[in-house]
């Protein structure tokens, strides 16, 4: 008798369990936040300043989905995450979805089983060395001492590309970013290798920038975005179209500022479904129809945000290259919002 | 017939098994076992469920695939085309090396200063004091971290050393130089040692997962030949001295055995120094023992050696003043007191606590994760793990590899423990 109830208790627990991961976007309306994993510290990208505001490109994102969600883009919990930690992070339920330049590639969604639901930023690993070392191409590299990321596929490509260019070097590997700039700087490795938005946004915090050098070869593609889990195909399409908002919202010019404007006055059919006007996008998606409108509030459209953060004139002074919207030659596309 | 009935019958009851002393035990034993087989299945069962709902499969095969990835230290060869399996026996004999060199190391510097603690002179005893109190309480990892940072701070960049054609002209040294007849180079990536060549080699012999490099089993097969005869001569003489009371001179000969076989060897084989020399960004040639290996080896020797000091010295206090006595009494003076009547006797007490800390000192190899020393942690359980994404396979690996390491270094201790324990007659 006593068994039974033990076993019924069991399976009870076990089908709670089960089914409280069947729904994200439930789990985070519950919550009241969203929990965002993040990077541990990348100028410009995501990094809490001395009061422990996180603020970057990526974490903007995080914003605009939190503003999507729940309405209000103050509501994400940051999760600092490492290269070692952040897919475990992910797959444990830790945290809700993954915004750090992390790097799609096919054995991260059959082996890992996570969905890139997106790319935010089209980018390519680079080295970076100091200016008196007289070099001009990685080529040149050879015996060199490279500080290298662990965990990330910059320490593959690596790896290949100084076999392909049959030159040898001496890998020091390090957990993050700051361990990674504490070593170059320190003069412990001759070249830091990683993703070349992460070298310009890394240089910027340098206290001699104008001391160090990206050298010209983009060994690899490293198209970054966010990351959700396999099984919540709802979650991975809100992240999904949050994003693709943004990019919408930059390529009819909705800005953060002009939304209302823009809605009283616009004609545009598309522009009336995204801001949640005429239809019901927002709720098929199990939103609020005002989500999107939510969304590009929050923190602008995506130029907006890349302009704010990473963008020519900051200290970082990435330009837009192959994040420049489809329009204007570059890489952004987002799909038709119907 | 009322008499009858108080008389227990032989017959078993149910209720035996709680209020009868002679089942009771049992009784407790069985619905234990039973919750903790359970608490295991639920554990396994949860475990199996997870996993399925991820969509993963446990299975070792990953082990077999390409890793992809550079080692810094390998003590066997090994490139990103080897497997997954490679890079762990390379990260496995990283881990084995740094903790055998340290056993040693720590061992050494922890009887010195275990003895030194014990010293009447009061400078040495207090500056002993110091060094155990400093050392073990404080944690470990921020011992590896400074002595990393201190390494890899202090020392020159490789850049220092290059003497350009300015400087030449000029008349002007570099602003950093070799030590040791321009042998070895200390850079603020690591110490660059000469290592040895020859130019007639044996070759080596291909095993499958391991090549046996047979110039380095002659010089091994040598040198232990060399030290066995050595002991012959010696025992030789020991007998004809206590048959005699006369002793052969025998250090010429031992010399003669020790150096004359292992030196014609090396000449044989045509044996010479690679010195390291500085070319492009780094020096090439020789042996580049990297500050991560040094700092970890550093920390771990200081570390360990304050607890086995403190063994030490407890062993040493164990025996009775007594003993230290007699020996005086006999003529003894204080050192040879400590060597052939103290330390002797002192050893049965300290050998136990003394494997416990050799299991530490190598559990503790793992934390060289923080200055990016690519032991079994870095390889298996670091990037391999991260690759693959097989945590729970990797983890439970890690830990088995782990397990055996200490048992097999807890048999031998124990095989030598029970080698110097007094032998009741």
């Amino acid at each position: 008798m006593k068994k039974s109830v033990f076993f019924g208790a069991l399976a009870a627990t076990t089908l709670v369990a089960g089914l409280s991961s069947a729904g994200t976007v439930d789990d985070i309306k519950a919550r009241g936040e969203l929990i965002c994993g993040s990077n541990t510290g990348l100028t410009g990208f995501g990094t809490p300043d001395a009061s422990g505001n996180w603020t970057g490109f990526d974490v903007d994102l995080c914003r605009a989905i939190a503003a999507a969600v729940l309405g209000d883009a103050t509501k994400v919990k940051f999760v600092p995450t490492t290269g070692e930690t952040r897919f475990t992070a992910l797959q444990s339920g830790e945290v809700d979805l993954l915004v750090r330049n992390s790097t799609w590639t096919a054995s991260r969604d059959s082996e890992l089983a996570l969905d890139f639901v997106a790319v935010n930023y089209y980018d390519g690993q680079g080295f970076m060395v100091k200016k008196d070392l007289g070099v001009s191409s990685a080529k040149e590299l050879d015996g060199a001492t490279v500080c290298i990321q662990t965990g990330t596929t910059t320490e593959l490509n690596l790896a290949d590309f100084f076999k392909q260019n049959n030159i040898s070097y001496q890998p020091v590997t390090v957990a993050d970013d700051s361990e990674a700039q504490r070593q170059y700087l320190a003069g412990a490795c001759d070249a830091y290798t990683t993703d070349a938005s992460g070298l310009a946004a890394s240089r910027a915090t340098m206290p001699d920038a104008e001391n160090h050098v990206i050298l010209p070869e983009i060994i690899s593609k490293e198209p970054l975005g966010p990351v959700v889990r396999h099984g919540d195909n709802n979650w991975g399409d809100v992240v999904r179209w949050t994003y693709y908002a943004l990019l919408i919202a930059e390529e009819k010019g909705i800005t953060a500022a002009n939304v209302e404007e823009v809605l009283a006055s616009t004609t545009d059919e598309e522009v009336k479904r995204l801001l949640g006007a005429s239809g019901d996008m927002g709720v098929k998606f199990g939103l609020d129809n005002a989500a999107f409108k939510n969304a590009i509030m929050a923190g602008g459209n995506y130029g907006e945000i890349f302009a704010r953060n990473i963008g020519e004139g900051t200290s970082i002074n990435l330009a837009r290259g192959l994040n420049a919207l489809w329009t204007q030659g570059g890489l952004q596309y987002a799909p038709p919002f119907r | 017939m009322a008499m009858a009935t108080d008389v227990p019958k032989d017959g078993f009851r149910l209720s035996m098994l709680v209020y009868d002393t002679r089942y009771r035990s049992y009784t407790i034993q069985i619905v234990v076992l039973v919750l903790f087989a359970l608490a295991v299945a639920w554990l396994l069962n949860n475990t199996v469920q997870n996993l399925e709902a991820r969509g993963k499969e446990f299975n070792f095969g990953f082990l077999w695939q390409r890793a992809g990835y550079d080692i810094g230290q390998q003590l066997i060869p090994y490139s990103n085309d080897d497997t997954h399996f490679r890079a762990l026996l390379v990260g496995l004999l990283n881990t084995l090396v740094v903790a055998f060199f340290g056993c040693i190391f720590a061992t050494v510097l922890g009887v010195i200063i275990g003895v030194l603690r014990l010293s009447k002179n009061w400078l040495v005893g207090r500056l002993m004091t110091v060094y155990v109190e400093a050392f073990r309480n404080v944690p470990l990892l921020l011992w590896i971290l400074l002595s990393y940072v201190i390494l890899s701070e202090t020392t020159p960049n490789p850049k220092d050393f290059r003497l350009t054609d300015e400087m030449a002209a000029a008349g002007e040294a570099p602003a950093a130089s070799m030590m040791f007849w321009d042998s070895v180079a200390v850079t603020n990536r690591g110490t660059n040692i000469p290592s040895p060549l020859f130019e007639r080699g044996l070759g080596s012999v291909d095993l499958g997962l391991f090549t046996v490099n047979l110039t380095l089993l002659a010089v091994i097969a040598v040198i232990a030949g060399s030290v066995w005869f050595n002991r012959r001569l010696l025992s030789g003489a020991r007998a004809r001295q206590e048959s005699t009371g006369d002793r052969p001179v025998t250090w010429w000969k031992s010399l003669l055995i020790l150096f004359a076989p292992i030196t014609l060897l090396l000449l044989a084989m045509g044996f010479h120094l690679e010195v390291p020399t500085l070319q492009g960004f780094n020096f090439k040639g020789g042996i580049l023992v990297a500050h991560s290996f040094t700092a970890l080896l550093i920390a771990l020797t200081l570390y360990t050696a304050a607890f086995i000091a403190e063994i030490v010295r407890a062993g040493i206090q164990a025996i009775s003043r007594g003993q230290s006595e007699a020996a005086f009494a006999l003529g003894l003076r204080p050192g040879r007191t400590m060597n052939l009547v103290i330390l002797p006797q002192a050893l049965r007490v300290i050998i136990p606590p003394l494997i416990s800390q050799y299991l530490n000192l190598t559990k503790n190899t793992s934390l060289g994760i923080a200055v990016s020393y690519l032991d079994l942690r870095g390889t298996l359980g670091g990037i391999t793990l991260n690759q693959t994404g097989r945590e729970l396979e990797c983890m439970l690996l890690m830990m088995l590899i782990y397990l055996s390491i200490s048992l097999s270094i807890s048999a031998v201790m124990n095989m030598y423990n029970n080698s110097v324990q007094l032998k009741a007659r």
